[in-house]
């Protein structure tokens, strides 16, 4: 990995030739007291170095033209430049995602509200009507008791018909409820392998500059922008390939008992 | 404990809101308000006389750690019981939380039986 690394950074071999071939002629001048001819070589020196730089920041600036293609930004038009980056369409599209999920979550929920009383009338009615059944059973009780039963148990038959068939139906859409999975899985499909892409492309960019860094000796320095944990980051991915994330919920338990909890 | 008692849940997202809502509504739990973010909840807890908060931690606007700490740092608000129901499972955040003094947290994604379990456990402690 490091060895790769190294040869992308590497300058082209024949500018680090001449470097070479160069310096050596200047302390050989300077230790041989030729102080004009030694001075002629570091201009000269200078020149290869400006003659990297120019090839250099040439390259670099015909990938950011081939960057700038690959996102597909029209750059004559700069109203349309928005519109048609991809980026911009990569943002619509996660949008469209959220909508979705939150259309679907908000249609399933509407269907279990629905559902939960119909099931819990349900529940109620044939226990209540069990008991009764019970009496009945055991012969303790009243022919007009028995009236009153066996009018409600006809109810109560031609309701659950009715109560079933819509549980049934509720349950139904819930399922259809789910087909957003299929749009926007293909939608984040879609996405990722933009967001590939654009990572590949900067990745060489990145190497490029660093061709330019390196012939004018310039050193960044990086901020490393963490999100803070006090405002929160979010769900972790594979957990269990962290040590500093807890996995589960026994894990959290463990964790604030450990605490006192 | 005190089916009646006033709950606040604090989520950015609608639906988990209703979620938790129904979760609680099962439980028994009926008196139930929503608010999107710490800074929509502070003043409704300040004025709401609240029972119990549910929050969320990452939220925009303020999180719900930023929260739990105003709530703790208020002469009249400090007792009052809170749950995290979070997707935050870093062991700093959780530790951090425990020391802000939270009475309860739950890791998304969840289950019905573990927030009863959380919140019998919050007042069988308190009472």
């Amino acid at each position: 990995m490091s060895k790769s690394t190294d040869e992308r950074h590497a300058l082209e071999p024949e500018l680090t030739a001449k470097l070479k071939q160069q310096s050596e002629q200047l302390v050989e001048s300077v230790h041989a007291g030729d102080y004009s001819r030694a001075m002629a070589m570091i201009s000269e020196l200078a020149e290869v170095r400006n003659q990297g730089l120019y090839h250099e920041v040439g390259r670099l600036t015909r990938s950011l033209h081939e960057a700038r293609r690959n996102f597909q930004i029209d750059p004559r038009n700069p109203e349309q430049q928005e519109a048609l980056s991809k980026m911009t369409d990569a943002s619509d599209r996660l949008e469209y995602v959220v909508k979705m999920t939150g259309e679907a979550a908000n249609r399933t929920m509407d269907l279990v509200e629905e559902s939960m009383p119909v099931a819990r009338h349900l529940q109620d009615e044939a226990q209540d009507l069990h008991q009764q059944w019970q009496r009945l059973r055991r012969r303790d009780m009243e022919p007009t008791e028995f009236r009153e039963l066996h009018a409600r148990m006809d109810q109560f038959l031609v309701a659950l018909s009715t109560d079933a068939g819509k549980l049934y139906g509720n349950l139904s859409e819930v399922l259809l409820a789910q087909d957003y999975q299929d749009l926007t899985g293909q939608v984040i499909q879609n996405v990722i392998t933009l967001v590939r892409k654009v990572e590949d492309n900067l990745v060489s960019l990145v190497v490029m500059a660093g061709h330019v860094d390196q012939l004018t000796g310039t050193v960044h320095q990086i901020e490393d922008n963490q999100p803070s944990a006090e405002q929160g980051v979010g769900p972790q991915i594979m957990p269990e390939q962290r040590k500093d994330v807890l996995s589960g919920q026994d894990d959290v338990d463990d964790l604030l008992s450990s605490l006192g909890f | 404990m005190d089916k009646n008692m006033k709950i606040l849940i604090v989520d950015d997202f609608s639906t988990m809101r209703r979620i938790i809502k129904n979760l609680l509504r099962d439980l028994g739990f009926t008196n139930t308000d929503e608010a999107d973010d710490g800074n929509t909840a502070m003043p409704m807890l300040k004025t709401g006389k609240y029972d119990f908060l549910v929050t969320d931690w990452n939220m925009p606007g303020m999180s719900g750690f930023d929260l739990l700490k105003n709530v703790r740092a208020d002469d009249q608000l400090k007792t009052l019981p809170i749950l995290m129901v979070t997707a935050e499972a870093k062991r700093d955040q959780i530790v951090a939380a425990a020391q802000a003094g939270v009475n309860g947290y739950i890791i998304k994604p969840f289950t019905a039986a573990v927030l009863k379990e959380k919140i019998e456990k919050i007042f069988e402690r308190i009472q």
